[in-house]
């Protein structure tokens, strides 16, 4: 299986990059690590006619904190973000992607950019609230997390646009959890929950909860949030909490799961993520 | 006789865990795959193949294909011709089989996906592939039948309109009184099995050369059986066997996939001759899941008849086996393969099988790994496992109270097989020695208490393998119309060193090895000093290949006659020039020395010396040279057994389930080679957990393929298995003078129904007593809500028989399944 | 057809250079081009591993990347690791545990297994089997393979240069 055949620019800058990506005609993609586009092409459900390789630029590159942000480059690779303990949910997240090949080419930009909802990166920068710092042929913008996934495959990011950077709060003060449940290790998630919360004496005071593949985008888990919220932080509060964790979701059935199974599990990995955010797992 | 940790003599090479004398290459990089080679001027080959699971093909418009850039050619059925398809081996007597064509390329209809339509062939490994899809081949859709059992009711779509019924052929076999023994029983259980579709899965696919040469064809093919092929091919390619030569290069694993001649083969080897140019074509994995067989895909109704203490009194067996649209060489008789084992290792009174063939819109079942017996053993044990809790006995004791007595030997079972050894109950003990089944038991309480779900599975095996008694399996045996003796050559070289040609032909079993430690025993030198040849129809003699555990038992047997008789006309010549009688010739401490007088003695080097360049003391009547062939057809199979126990730690809450332990004892006789035994039984069982727990071939109601990719046909990794503890006894087999039994299918044998034995003992407190494999989380989870009672889908449970378009619960390919395993 | 474009890289410490279409997948460059067929190609979707070099001293699926890409880069297969008469460890203890039987998966294998030992030089079982979860063996059920591992890691930490082999007692 091999790429129908396209031409082939390697970025110098990201403004060569957007350049190129704007000067070349509708079929110009942008390819960083590669795996995401590649795979599609080799089976031919994509065949770009212009690749612009932004993988190269180490502007993208980086992690660093600036007060109480994270800032990520857009072309920072998973196996830079698996062992940064320091990044806490960011870095188990990354840790669990595919397997060690994939996460030393994959990127986290390019990952956000493509917009799999069964990709592990996506709830968590939902959840987290993070921004991402968007540069194309019009200027330099930010865009939400929230406002990020529009539909299965489809981001707010215009083919033109590079994701220069993810910003994320660093929550500190903040426990989480992360549950990703797959057939086999190196699979996409069938179900995955990031859960954050911010406990003080025994009350949650805040919680997010991310969704992964229980749905067309990632998802928040908004009732198990609000259920949650304001009250106190036990066991007892965070099951009743996680049953409304798949409300308002209408997972897709595949191969290995239907809706109802999807929901189910959302369930159970809501409340595992819970409690090891809120520290009660021992 | 029970001697697991023998130490062969220093002098002695059989016995010895020797590293692999194949492995300095693999580790280099310096193997030769199909994929490797590169013949000078070669075309590369791809294929249009259906997208429609049954349709008539209106059109096909190669023209904007044959205009591509380095295209030679673009070939349909009409464009290339043969004296028939793949021809089916089996023809019992007695019974119809309807039998479709087979042919390389289809014209008319397509009866599933993947099927071959046009191939492009061109000078650009790339740009043949972007010609194929060049190619417009118009369909008009028939209805699709992928259910067997929905196949076979009045008023399914016929899969092939010319037999009027989707039935393929009918099979029995039985003996003693089955009607007697199931009325007369004080506990009769009927329950339906399923063994779902599964697929070979060698990390290589398959792929091939046909390079013409003068008038002739050398077929280099990623295959488990050169010189059956050549005899197939050469029939359907009107070629003489003298005109086609096919070697099996290193092939990366087989499993039985590459157990078979394809249309693929045949179809290169004829674009060659058309050509007169070599032409390449390496399988994708694409391909490999949809058009090399798949394996298994059977439904066994089962009644099962017993006293109240236990003891079973008859089987009856009402299987239904999709084969799928075509047959490839062995189809129809795989499932028939598992009857000599229909029984287990037990003293049934009574057996009674029957079979039923069926035609689906899905590509061909064939041998995989265990083929026929696997299917066979699975269902005896998960009924083995029922029985006890019907009868309120437990799984250990419920064999112990079944099992052929140790004396009993040889036996001969109702169906007329004669298990020729076997100590059921010393590798169950063995096993239980390391289990504290008392000790797991309480732990099992206690853990449920905390919620934790452990289930313990037990599996003891018996299997039918070294396929050869050609009188037994041949044409007027079960009726394959091939013999299954197998072949070799020993040379012995001027200096003393030696070649071994075998006619089987191995692809990872480390063989090589183990081939030259039996013949370096009997010849008196080192085995670095044998090589090894196989795989080549023109070096050697004609061979049957390498499937079916028979290539030690049968190869191997062959290779130690072929050295004995080297070794006799070496003690004749060393007995000439040391003056003595040959009878007073021994061969020990690597020598050929005089009884009573060892410091007159000869080396091998010095006899070959003397065979090759006679010296005057010679006697003229010795023939010079030592070489000599052997073909051994054994008597009977060998019956390898054991006994597996399989751990698994089941999270009730999401249905997922974790083998935590396996613990296995086999017996396949003597050791030849330790390591490469413990490899097999790893493999083997992995194989087995594999299919019990994670790998399905699913197909959708429209015939579509769904597990089209790794990404969907879940070969389990590093990270979903356990480590495995093995250890044997050793029961040597009469049949041999080795007293080898295969093992290369045990593990698959014994694995998945231990899994399914554990997951039920796990999960019988909330009320599971069976699921249907594979155990997917989903499927496992559903079983619980059933039992549960909150009616949470529709569970698979009982009636057992989830498979096709409801397989694993699908609902047709989830939306991130073209993607590949990972993200970004 | 695309464009083409040059490709500069250093393969096993020798520096080639070659005119590619820009779609030439690091593996085909490798194999077809180079010569260097010890890297195997065993599925279409990322999944089996048996294609994975070290690129810049990373593990790397060479059919999901594409030669262009590899351009300035250090690439590292199978034949770069050791030959005969001069294994490296992990050569060594592939050979030693029998953590191969038809072989295709292994050149990927080992080098998966080098860049897990270059992050993490002593692991456990459970670390091994996390860190192989991107190759795929039909053969061996991977137990051996987790074995050579671990004798390569006791090797390479001086706790026994032939730990496996002696220890079982493994003729050579």
């Amino acid at each position: 299986m091999i790429p129908s055949g396209f031409d082939y620019h390697r970025a110098e800058s990201v403004d060569d990059a957007i350049q190129a990506v704007a000067g070349g005609d509708d079929e110009a993609k942008l390819i960083a690590g590669g795996h995401s586009l590649l795979p599609l092409m080799k089976l031919r459900f994509a065949a770009p006619s212009l690749l612009v390789d932004i993988g190269r630029l180490d502007e993208l590159r980086g992690i660093e904190r600036q007060n109480g942000t994270w800032r990520i480059g857009g072309g920072t690779r998973h196996a830079d973000l698996q062992d940064r303990e320091d990044l806490g949910v960011v870095a188990k997240a990354a840790s669990l992607i595919a397997d060690q090949q994939v996460r030393n080419r994959g990127t986290i930009g390019g990952s956000l950019a493509h917009g799999d909802p069964a990709s592990d990166l996506p709830a968590v920068v939902l959840a987290a609230e993070g921004e991402l710092a968007v540069k194309g042929s019009g200027g330099e913008r930010t865009v939400a997390a929230a406002d990020l996934f529009q539909d299965y495959l489809t981001t707010s990011i215009t083919p033109d646009e590079v994701i220069t950077a993810v910003d994320l709060p660093a929550l500190d003060g903040w426990g989480w959890g992360y549950e990703k449940y797959s057939r086999r290790a190196e699979d996409w998630a069938m179900v995955g929950v990031v859960a954050l919360v911010k406990g003080e004496g025994g009350t949650c005071e805040d919680v997010r909860v991310g969704l992964t593949h229980m749905g067309s985008t990632p998802l928040r888990a908004s009732a198990t949030e609000e259920a949650l919220r304001g009250g106190p932080l036990d066991a007892e509060r965070i099951a009743a909490a996680a049953a409304e964790a798949a409300d308002g979701t209408d997972p897709p059935g595949d191969l290995n799961a239907t809706p109802e199974y999807k929901q189910h599990l959302a369930r159970v990995l809501t409340g595992r993520a819970l409690r090891q955010a809120a520290g009660l797992d021992g | 006789m029970e001697s697991a940790t023998a130490t062969p003599a220093e002098d002695r090479f059989v016995g010895r865990p020797m590293k692999r004398r194949e492995d300095p290459r693999f580790i280099t990089g310096t193997g030769s795959y199909i994929d490797d080679l590169h013949v000078q001027g070669t075309l590369h080959a791809a294929f249009v193949r259906s997208t429609e699971a049954h349709a008539t093909i209106t059109q096909i418009d190669t023209s904007e294909a044959e205009a591509h850039p380095g295209v030679v050619g673009v070939y349909t059925a009409e464009d290339v011709k043969f004296e028939g398809g793949i021809p089916m081996v089996w023809a019992p007597p007695g019974v119809e089989i309807n039998t479709p064509d087979h042919m390389p390329l289809k014209s008319g209809e397509v009866k599933c996906i993947g099927d071959p339509v046009a191939v492009v062939v061109g000078s650009d490994r790339y740009g043949v592939v972007d010609a194929a899809e060049k190619v417009i081949v118009e369909y008009e859709p028939k209805p699709v039948v992928v259910d067997p059992e929905a196949a076979l009711e009045e008023g399914s779509p016929l899969v092939w309109e010319q037999f009027g019924t989707n039935k393929t052929h009918e099979w029995a076999v039985g003996g003693g009184d089955i009607d007697a023994a199931l009325s007369q029983a004080d506990v009769v259980l009927e329950h339906s099995i399923v063994n779902h579709r599964t697929a070979g899965a060698a990390i290589e696919t398959r792929g091939a050369i046909a390079e013409p040469r003068g008038g002739s064809i050398v077929l280099h093919s990623a295959t488990q059986i050169p010189h059956i092929t050549r005899f197939i091919l050469s029939g359907v390619l009107g070629l003489s066997e003298h005109d086609l030569r096919v070697i099996a290069p290193d092939v990366g694993g087989g499993f039985g996939s590459k157990l078979n001649t394809y249309g693929e083969e045949a179809l290169l080897c004829q674009l060659a001759r058309q050509l007169g140019r070599p032409v390449k074509w390496i399988e994708t994995r694409s391909e490999n899941m949809a058009y090399t067989h798949h394996g298994r895909d059977q439904v066994a109704h089962v009644t099962m008849g017993a006293r109240s203490d236990g003891t079973v009194t008859g089987v009856r067996a009402r299987i239904v086996a999709d084969l799928g649209a075509y047959f490839q060489i062995l189809t129809p008789f795989i499932p028939e393969l598992g009857f000599p084992v229909a029984g287990g290792c037990y003293r049934f009174e009574a057996i009674d099988l029957h079979f039923t063939g069926v035609f689906t819109n899905k590509f061909a079942t064939d041998a995989i790994r265990g083929a026929g017996r696997p299917e066979m053993t699975h269902w005896v044990e998960v009924m083995m496992d029922r029985l006890a809790r019907e009868v309120g006995s437990d799984p250990v004791e419920i064999r112990r109270r079944n099992f052929i007595p140790k004396d009993a030997f040889p036996y001969e079972t109702p169906l007329g097989i004669v298990y020729d050894s076997g100590d059921y109950a010393g590798t169950l003990d063995k096993l239980l020695t390391k289990l504290d089944l008392d000790e797991f038991r309480r732990e099992q309480e206690e853990l449920r208490g905390k919620g934790v779900h452990r289930g313990i599975g037990f599996s003891t095996y018996t299997e039918v393998c070294g396929l050869a008694p050609s009188r037994a399996v041949g044409p007027q045996g079960v009726g394959l119309q091939a013999a299954f003796y197998e072949s070799a050559t020993v040379r012995v070289h001027p200096t003393g060193s030696a070649t071994v040609y075998s006619g089987a032909s191995p692809h990872g079993q480390g063989l090589d090895t183990s081939f030259a430690q039996i013949a370096a025993d009997r010849l008196g030198i080192a085995p670095e000093n044998v090589e090894v040849i196989h795989g080549d129809t023109n070096s050697g003699p004609w061979g049957w290949g390498t499937y079916g555990s028979r290539s030690l038992s049968v190869g191997g047997e062959a290779i130690a006659r072929a050295a004995e008789r080297v070794q006799d006309k070496a003690k004749k010549i060393c007995a000439a020039m040391l003056e003595a009688a040959p009878e007073d010739i021994e061969l020990a401490g690597g020598a050929f020395r005089v009884k009573g007088s060892p410091d007159q003695s000869m080396t091998m080097a010095e006899i070959a010396g003397a065979a090759y360049i006679p010296p005057q003391e010679l006697p003229t009547e010795i023939e010079p040279g030592l070489e000599e062939s052997a073909f051994y057809d054994p008597e009977n199979f060998v019956f390898p057994f054991g006994a597996h126990a399989c751990v698994v730690d089941v999270d009730v809450e999401t249905g997922k389930v974790e083998v935590a332990r396996w613990v296995a004892v086999d017996d396949c006789g003597p050791a030849i080679n330790p390591m490469l035994i413990d490899g097999q039984v790893h493999g083997g069982v992995a194989h087995g957990i594999g299919q019990a727990l994670y790998e399905q071939v699913v197909y959708d109601a429209d015939g579509q393929l769904v597990t089209g990719s790794f990404v969907d046909y879940a070969l389990p990794t590093a990270a979903e298995l356990p480590s495995f503890e093995t250890d044997r006894t050793e029961t040597p087999s009469p049949v041999n003078s080795l007293g080898v039994k295969g093992v290369g299918e045990a593990g698959t044998i014994a694995a998945s129904p231990a899994v399914l034995n554990a997951v039920v003992d796990a999960l019988r407190p909330l009320g599971v007593d069976y699921i249907d494999m594979p155990l997917t989380p989903l499927r496992v989870w559903q079983a619980i809500e059933e039992a549960r009672g909150s009616g949470a889908g529709p569970a698979d449970s009982e009636q057992g028989t989830d498979v096709g378009e409801h397989g694993g619960g699908a609902a047709g390919s989830g939306p991130a399944s073209p993607d590949e395993g990972g993200a970004s | 057809m695309g464009s083409t474009a040059t490709v500069r890289v250093s393969v096993n410490g020798e520096r080639r250079e070659s005119e590619v279409e820009a779609r030439l997948l690091l593996v085909h460059y490798l194999r077809d081009t180079l010569g260097l067929t010890g890297t195997h190609v065993g599925c279409d979707t990322t999944n089996c591993g048996a294609c994975t070099v070290l690129l810049d001293g990373e593990a790397v699926k060479s059919c999901t990347v594409l030669a262009v890409q590899a351009d300035g880069a250090e690439v590292k297969t199978i034949e770069g690791m050791g030959a005969h008469d001069e294994l490296h460890p992990l050569q060594e203890a592939f050979w030693s545990e029998h953590g191969l039987q038809c072989g295709f998966c292994t050149p990927g294998m080992i080098m998966s297994a080098a860049d897990l030992l270059s992050r993490n030089p002593n692991p456990s079982e459970e670390e091994i089997r996390k860190g192989l979860e991107g190759n795929l063996c039909r053969c061996t059920g991977y137990h051996n393979i987790v074995k050579a591992v671990q004798a390569a890691a006791a090797a390479a930490a001086g706790a026994g240069t032939h730990a496996g082999r002696e220890a079982e007692g493994v003729s050579a």
